[in-house]
């Protein structure tokens, strides 16, 4: 269902290139006449950790945080974290999945074991989930940092925005040098 | 850079003026423009960062990093005294290091405004403990506004310098990692023209010795007892009466997670958490049957409320660890179940090196050695994560060189050739300075790795004194580390290129076994920083024995029968290479 009033999640890992995702939201809604509120992580945790950025846009948002169990999304840019990170949807919540694999330290030491398939597990099992071969398609439209814009290409078939509004958010948020790939990785996400 | 220019907004109909989605650092640093300020002087530091950063985008204001928060308040406070609006910004242990001056100036008082910006970390998202700036601006005696969003950072920050100067006082402007790192609407106004002031000496008023001092201290004291009484006709505090069960007194991020969490309850929000309006609180107290404060850290609110003799809960609801939040404030209040966060049992991603760090290679020989480590705040400080694990103490910036000299106080000089202290550049020109003449003068036999990467790396990569950058990228004079530590009475120090493994090893074999203070830098950009054009290394033959695996690089990855090296992370370092017994470690071949 369309709507343009939503909580976003957005995880990964640190270094993935997630703030680009919000910010190209952040302009749609704010283009869009709506209120919107953004939450970002900066400083140690961009060095390979765990990353949420919390994307929240309605009439009358004040808290800059999503609620636990109130997303009406999830992107994720790796699959690990989209497990991390189910409990912010709500009971029909969506979870968009990059179905890319990072090894976290404590896997690559040996010391713990990455799940066999997080998408079909819970708790992310619980939820409709939309895996998508973000990397490849990516990669195919011109350039792998390009997996924020297929995963927002996904996001966009759910939101009320025009294809325009989105056009104008992404031109206005990345180097003019990259705009054409990073719109080709949009519409490949987005069919 | 042409190629990293933004396609303009007005190509698209979106004339810079319309109302813009900001962080509430950059919103600060646009209220900062729009007051008219002519001088930022800071050093970086999570959440604070990007108001120095955002500052400096506009060409009017002059901005610098200081190599510390107390040389950065110093820089403010003298522009301030010599007539300018400045401003100083920092985490809030930066506010320690800063202390000293910001003490003295709240004696002094200003000639242009001076506000002094500190972020609080609650809950330690990047930061070493969750002190409560609020604490300092009742103990110096300057008054404290704190905002709530975007747009109150700006207009606050205005305010901040309008009451500067007509309170002669520095302010705080508290933020939160919350604030700072939120973006919301903020409508932006002109840069207002105020030139700076002339200069006056006033032997009175800016030599803070004991007989001008005391009669400082007097000044200090009228104007909070003016600011106090005048708190409570301030429309940034402000009573919403809704619902009478229930009312809330609250600041910042707080005032958001209790507007969602509690829609109906009366609030009080505090845009200035100090001096406290007291009449006005009494004044909402006596409406409301049940009395709540929603502070994060301290209770201070709550506790000052209650010792002007007024009833009301808050700790007791919500403790005093971390941050609160819309679920911790309907569970405290309403009973609401508290969801529970997924992922418990799923392996935990940390912070890591990043592929290609010069400081991966220091730690790996400094993990075979055995060395002790007296380690310091930065990037590096992840080196204490296994597999790595080689650290043994992070204190402050800093603290390295004067803890490895405690130690060997403490255990003797043989302690001291199995102890290494280590520090960046940045953290050491901040304030590994002084320990490192301590340690000199005081005939310690420490050996100090200063790590230097050119760059203030896990701030997000600022400038400082020794990369040869000032803040807007332009040329700038270049501490020479090596002659500094020399100059310190150092004899011994050694340069080294980390990518380099049996070499970090044999010096730091050597430079341990002295018995007088030697300094060893390991030089290499950091690689976020000067992008690789090495292909990506590949593994042919592999024995699966692991060795690489000790690197902690997030590009090598243990499959079942043997470990691959991922493409799309690795950026040709080579060290895995080395460590390799079997040579099975190749660089790549170069894509066309």
């Amino acid at each position: 269902m369309s709507q343009l009033s939503f909580d976003l999640v957005i995880v990964g890992v640190g270094g993935q290139g997630t703030l680009l995702a919000s910010k190209i939201i952040g302009k749609l809604a704010l283009s869009a006449g709506l209120g919107v509120k953004v939450s970002e992580v900066h400083g140690m945790s961009q060095r390979g950790g765990s990353v949420i950025t919390h994307v929240r846009v309605g009439d009358a948002v004040h808290a800059p945080l999503v609620s636990l169990g109130a997303a009406d999304y999830l992107i994720s840019f790796e699959a690990l974290e989209a497990a991390r990170a189910a409990a912010y949807l709500k009971e029909d919540g969506i979870a968009i999945v990059n179905t890319q694999r990072i090894l976290p330290m404590p896997v690559i030491t040996g010391a713990a074991a990455y799940p066999a398939d997080p998408l079909t597990a819970p708790p992310l099992s619980d939820h409709v989930v939309e895996a998508v071969d973000a990397l490849t398609l990516a990669v195919e439209a011109g350039s792998q940092k390009a997996v924020n814009l297929v995963l927002l290409g996904r996001l966009s078939r759910h939101l009320a925005f025009e294809e325009e509004a989105w056009k104008h958010a992404i031109a206005s948020s990345v180097p003019r040098a990259t705009f054409a790939t990073n719109l080709k990785a949009f519409e490949a996400g987005r069919v | 850079m042409d190629e990293n220019k933004l396609i303009s907004a007005e190509q698209f109909g979106m004339p810079s003026r319309e109302p813009q989605l900001m962080l509430g650092n950059e919103a600060v640093a646009r209220g900062a423009w729009e007051a008219g300020v002519h001088v930022v002087s800071s050093y970086p530091g999570t959440p604070s960062t990007e108001i120095t950063e955002a500052a400096a985008k506009y060409e009017e204001v002059d901005v610098q990093w200081a190599p510390n928060e107390k040389v950065a308040a110093e820089v403010a406070f003298g522009a301030a005294m010599a007539g300018a609006r400045a401003m100083t910004c920092m985490k809030h242990v930066g506010v320690n290091v800063a202390a000293d001056p910001i003490f003295t100036a709240a004696y002094t008082g200003v000639n242009g405004g001076l506000v002094i910006c500190c972020a609080d970390d609650p809950a330690m998202h990047s930061s070493q403990n969750e002190q409560d700036s609020r604490y300092y601006a009742r103990a110096a005696h300057i008054p404290m506004l704190e905002p709530a969003d975007s747009q109150e950072c700006l207009e606050y920050t205005k305010l901040a310098f309008e009451l500067s100067e007509e309170l002669d006082t520095p302010v705080f402007l508290r933020l939160t990692t919350r604030i700072s790192h939120a973006r919301s609407i903020v409508k932006q106004g002109k840069r207002e023209s105020i030139p700076v002031k002339a200069y006056r000496k006033d032997m009175m008023k800016y030599v803070m010795m004991p007989a001008m001092a005391r009669k400082r201290h007097v000044h200090v004291e009228k104007r909070e007892s003016f600011l106090s009484e005048a708190a409570n006709q301030m429309p940034i505090n402000e009573i919403t009466m809704r619902d009478q069960e229930i009312g809330v007194i609250t600041s910042g991020a707080c005032y958001q997670y209790v507007r969602d969490a509690l829609p109906n309850a009366s609030t009080l929000k505090l845009g200035m958490v100090y001096p406290m309006p007291m009449k006005l609180i009494k004044q909402f107290a006596d409406q409301v049957k049940r009395l709540i404060v929603f502070e994060e850290l301290e209770g201070l609110l709550e506790k000052d409320i209650r010792a002007a003799g007024i009833a009301c809960e808050g700790k007791n609801l919500t403790g005093l660890q971390g941050e609160l939040s819309v679920e911790s404030i309907k569970h405290a209040l309403l009973g609401t179940p508290m969801p529970v966060a997924s992922g418990v049992d799923l392996p935990a991603r940390p912070p890591v090196l990043c592929p290609g760090c010069p400081h991966r290679g220091v730690f790996y020989a400094v993990s075979k050695l055995g060395l002790r480590v007296m380690g310091d705040i930065g990037c590096y400080t992840l080196a204490a994560l296994p597999p790595l694990s080689a650290m043994d103490a992070c204190l402050c910036m800093g603290a390295s060189i004067g803890m490895a000299s405690g130690a060997e106080r403490a255990q003797g000089k043989a302690f001291s050739k199995g102890t290494i202290a280590v520090l960046g550049d940045s953290t050491f020109l901040h304030s590994g300075i002084a320990p490192l003449i301590d340690a000199v003068y005081n005939r310690q036999s420490i050996t100090v790795l200063i790590l230097d990467n050119r760059i203030t790396g896990m701030t997000g990569h600022q400038q400082n004194p020794a990369s040869g950058l000032d803040i807007r990228n332009q040329p700038a004079p270049a501490v020479d580390i090596q002659k500094l530590c020399e100059s310190c009475g150092v004899t011994h120090v050694s340069i080294v290129d980390p990518f380099d493994l049996k070499a970090v090893e044999k010096v730091l074999k050597e430079e341990t076994e002295r018995d007088e203070v030697s300094v060893v830098i390991a030089r290499r950009a950091c690689a976020l920083l000067e992008r690789s054009t090495i292909p990506p290394y590949v593994i042919d033959g592999c024995r699966n024995c692991g060795m690489c695996l000790k690197l902690a690089c997030p590009a090598i990855e243990r499959r079942e029968k043997q470990v691959v090296i991922n493409a799309a992370l690795c950026i040709g370092c080579g060290m895995c290479a080395q460590v390799c017994p079997f040579k099975a470690i190749k660089e790549g071949v170069r894509a066309v």
